[in-house]
């Protein structure tokens, strides 16, 4: 049910909520999936994303979340300088992506250290994205919500062993999904839960020896 | 409550004798779990952006991303301040001050979406104005905003806010007839004369389209927030000299919802229609991205 901030409000950067605060929102978590400071950005916008960004403003939202900055900082139009002070080198590609929605945008972060990660994005209207690859893995994230990432081999009771760990620890899960490579090859398990989760919950799933890692991605 | 009737609202602030703005606060506050000090205080920074949203838009020079707009509300504020202006200061300060909010969206500045984005800059230009003339506080202000909520739940509930679904009038109408409503209030007026204010807001921009040039939040959208805050007042003026609508309000919001229902894709935002598609629209399109 609306309420009266939802008609007064929200507190937002203009000029449109799927181009700016959408795309501001799919910078930050590229962000926060590589857990570092990017040093370069390559962003390759697909469909309309790609034929408007540049009258939206759509360019200087992405790199305003790459940097780290919230859907109502003042400082997004600026945000491409404020990021060439920083030390980010970012390029915009302008290449279709097959079957993506229509204001999708792919980006490819690098730090210093070389580390990267590639996530793909979708803004999806009023100011809501979906999340719908990451390092070339498909997920379904909203970021509405903390998430959790678990990358494994594909073998039998792999979500048994996860998802008891959460009901030890009373987490409540509102999301799942999970897709692999091939079989017996590399899964993945995108976990969507209520409220906060402690970071010590990665070190008991962790102890599988099928298990690759364990990343809790914040809400945003 | 369900606000899904203006006039169900009107009737229950009677009853209790109370504003529509104090029901409305109380309501929320309970549906949210909160303390009415709390809700209060959330409005009350939403007022804040509000006025930074009007000095931000004010500055000579700025720009939309774009390119397309930017600078109107300068020249506005400019033709007031010298005099030069027809219609008096009252009006003209609430057209520099709706150019003001929806320039300041356009440049990527921070704004309060009232209902939209689109239409942001007609509340606050509203609200302002008639508060800075009357020298009314800032708490009355806020409260009024609590009664804008309202009406623009009601219309949210039984027809639309989106100009994808309901075009324009669905945008700056329902901006507008919140404006109308807000400003009765603020000026002393009956929940009753709120409820006429929001009629007559909303029949005077029945049918308009969603037509933005390029796509963009830009032409003709900042000149609407003009329109519309020139409707606002009119329908408010109207009102609290005791001028009824003869139609309801709860009427009127369902006449636009069927308006809009029936009105062509090509009118409702895709940018597809209106004057987004004459020969200096495609050309503007063609500026900004290339091809139009």
């Amino acid at each position: 049910m609306l309420q009266a901030f939802d008609i007064i409000g929200p507190i937002m950067i203009g000029p449109s909520s799927s181009h700016t605060a959408g795309a501001v929102r799919i910078g930050k978590y590229a962000r926060s999936i590589l857990g570092t400071k990017p040093v370069s950005a390559q962003i390759r916008f697909s469909g309309s994303f790609a034929k408007t960004y540049k009258g939206h403003g759509t360019d200087k939202a992405i790199i305003a979340g790459i940097m780290g900055m919230d859907t109502d900082d003042g400082r997004i139009r600026r945000s491409m300088e404020i990021a060439k002070e920083e030390g980010l080198s970012f390029v915009f590609l302008e290449e279709d992506i097959d079957g993506a929605h229509p204001n999708t945008a792919e980006i490819t972060l690098t730090d210093a250290n070389g580390k990267s990660a590639e996530v793909q994005g979708a803004s999806i209207g009023g100011g809501n994205i979906i999340i719908n690859k990451i390092n070339g893995t498909e997920v379904s994230i909203t970021g509405k919500s903390d998430t959790l990432i678990i990358p494994h081999d594909d073998v039998p009771g792999m979500i048994a062993v996860v998802t008891n760990i959460l009901a030890e620890k009373k987490v409540n899960i509102h999301g799942f999904s999970l897709c692999r490579d091939r079989k017996g090859g590399t899964a993945v398990m995108t976990i969507e839960i209520d409220g906060d989760i402690d970071e010590s919950i990665n070190e008991a799933i962790l102890q599988n020896p099928h298990i690759h890692a364990s990343t809790i991605l914040k809400a945003i | 409550m369900k606000y899904d009737s203006l006039s169900d609202l009107v009737a229950a602030a009677k009853e209790q004798n109370i504003s529509l703005s104090a029901l409305v606060l109380r309501d929320q506050a309970a549906s949210a779990e909160k303390t009415e000090e709390e809700m209060f205080q959330t409005m009350t920074q939403s007022l804040q952006v509000m006025k930074e949203s009007v000095q931000d838009g004010l500055v000579e020079g700025i720009r939309s991303a774009s390119g397309l707009t930017g600078g109107d509300a300068f020249k506005m504020h400019e033709a007031v301040k010298n005099g030069k202006n027809i219609c008096g200061k009252v009006f003209g300060t609430a057209l520099t001050k709706a150019l003001a909010v929806s320039e300041t969206n356009a440049c990527m500045g921070r704004i309060v979406a009232a209902p939209t984005a689109g239409s942001c800059g007609i509340l606050p230009a509203a609200l302002l104005t008639i508060a800075e003339e009357r020298n009314i506080p800032d708490k009355d202000v806020v409260m009024a905003l609590f009664t804008a909520s309202a009406v623009g739940l009601v219309i949210a509930n039984k027809a639309s806010i989106a100009g994808a679904e309901g075009g324009c009038q669905a945008e700056c109408g329902a901006a507008s007839a919140m404006a109308a409503a807000a400003i009765v209030e603020m000026c002393g007026g009956t929940p009753e004369m709120c409820e006429h204010a929001c009629a007559i807001a909303l029949k005077n921009i029945l049918g308009l389209v969603c037509d933005p040039v390029a796509g963009l939040v830009e032409i003709p959208c900042i000149k609407r927030n003009a329109g519309g805050v020139a409707n606002a007042l009119v329908a408010a003026e109207l009102a609290l000299a005791g001028i009824g609508s003869a139609i309801p309000a709860d009427e009127v919001i369902v006449t636009m919802k069927k308006i809009g229902d029936i009105m062509s894709p090509a009118l409702k935002e895709t940018a597809e229609g209106g004057l987004a598609c004459t020969p200096t629209g495609k050309l503007l399109c063609e500026k900004v991205f290339g091809h139009s």
